[in-house]
């Protein structure tokens, strides 16, 4: 009774904690977590790999860069922000999670996300599942035929393609043309309804960034500036994002 | 885009497709599109769309929605990552939101989100049909063509034809 607890624990301070807290604006706010678990309990991902968002932040506060660096946990977390959503704090876990999957090797990190974003970087259109331009035109041109010729009312249907000064450059998943082509006429017939001035391009076309999940800057950046080029190549005004 | 279109007259999308058949929908809130961008304001527009298009009797909200949905489990990555169990557990969350509406069809504005739902539906055994809007706005209007009906139920593969 009367005695004063002396707290004996002396956080680590690692290399990865220090460049985390200079990255992040405010340093991420790691140090104001409350431990109120308010995103724990919102988190799809808790209990994945032993692992929630509050633990993540309390093993980050004390240093320990092992296990932040090692689980797997980091690419069950989509990076969805509820949790900081819900954070009274406003401890931004999903960018601590964007920084711990870059502390990984990228041959170690998930194959299936290495390779999509090894396809855009390797493809003009930047697509993920690796279609070629040459293919994306030839598919968006014989679907469009085959509307025209087969659908009353449609024969005068468009899905231009490098349209020098359209209004919208309109992006596309690559799935569609690669899987499931007549699932690209609908938004066609909606554009013409409305009358957009609209094009796909040649260059940049897919809607994809792999690279961005991958959590690789550089090639992130890179297929966002191709992209970029693209529309501005074509002197679109915006760069409309499908469904 | 669609709810600016539809306000300008535009797109003159009803209802009037579903007033007998009283098919019933549920909307995703995809994170990229609401919570990470553009917010409540934009999951209010996307109710007007799909109220507008599929009746307002006829959409059933799930819970929690809006910036507080929860993430489908498609994002991030995670299709591609191989952590395929996981990814269908992470979902198990969105799966019971969609069952506990009730509703016959989920509509997926977001090319991940789609995947990802239209996997925990069939892989659950729900089988509930997994749409994107353009198909339903294409629908409401009598223009959807018959190969560009992949993602719907049974029950309106013929509606408009």
């Amino acid at each position: 009774m009367g005695e004063t607890t002396v707290l004996a624990v002396e956080p680590k301070q690692s290399e990865l904690m220090k460049k985390i807290k200079d990255l992040l604006p405010e340093g991420g706010n790691l140090n104001m977590c409350l431990a109120c678990g308010a995103c724990s309990s919102g988190c799809p991902a808790t209990g994945m790999e032993g692992m929630d968002p509050r633990k993540f932040v309390r093993l980050a506060l004390l240093g320990q860069e092992e296990v932040l660096r090692s689980t797997p946990w980091v690419w069950m977390c989509t990076m969805c922000r509820r949790c900081i959503h819900a954070c009274p704090m406003g401890v931004d876990i999903p960018q601590l999670v964007y920084l711990c999957r870059q502390t990984w090797a990228r041959e170690d990190r998930p194959k299936g996300i290495l390779g999509s974003c090894e396809q855009a970087l390797n493809t003009p259109g930047n697509s993920a599942m690796g279609a070629s331009s040459e293919d994306f035109k030839f598919v968006v041109e014989d679907v469009l035929e085959e509307v025209r010729e087969g659908q009353p009312g449609q024969e005068n249907l468009v899905a231009p393609i490098d349209k020098q000064g359209a209004y919208y450059f309109l992006n596309q998943n690559s799935r569609e043309p690669v899987t499931e082509p007549d699932e690209m006429v609908p938004l066609w017939k909606i554009l013409s309804l409305v009358g957009a001035d609209w094009t796909y391009g040649t260059k940049g076309w897919a809607a994809e960034n792999y690279c961005m999940f991958l959590a690789d800057d550089d090639a992130w950046e890179t297929v966002v500036r191709n992209k970029a080029k693209a529309v501005e190549d074509l002197g679109c005004k915006v760069w409309l994002n499908t469904e | 885009m669609y709810a600016r279109w539809i306000r300008e007259g535009k797109l003159p999308v009803n209802s009037d497709w579903n007033k007998d058949l009283g098919v019933t929908f549920t909307v995703q809130d995809p994170c990229q599109l609401v919570r990470k961008s553009l917010g409540n304001p934009v999951a209010e527009d996307l109710r007007f769309v799909v109220r507008s298009v599929v009746g307002d009797d006829n959409f059933i909200d799930m819970w929690p929605n809006k910036s507080n949905n929860y993430c489908c489990g498609g994002g991030g990555g995670f299709l591609q990552s191989g952590y395929s169990d996981e990814r269908r557990a992470y979902g198990r969350i969105k799966l019971d939101q969609i069952l506990h509406t009730k509703a016959d069809y989920c509509i997926a504005p977001c090319h991940n989100c789609h995947s990802q739902i239209h996997d925990l539906s069939e892989h659950s055994g729900a089988n509930f049909p997994v749409v994107h809007l353009w198909t339903l706005i294409c629908l409401s209007l009598g223009i959807l063509g018959e190969n560009e009906r992949e993602y719907l139920g049974d029950d309106l593969k013929e509606v408009g034809l």
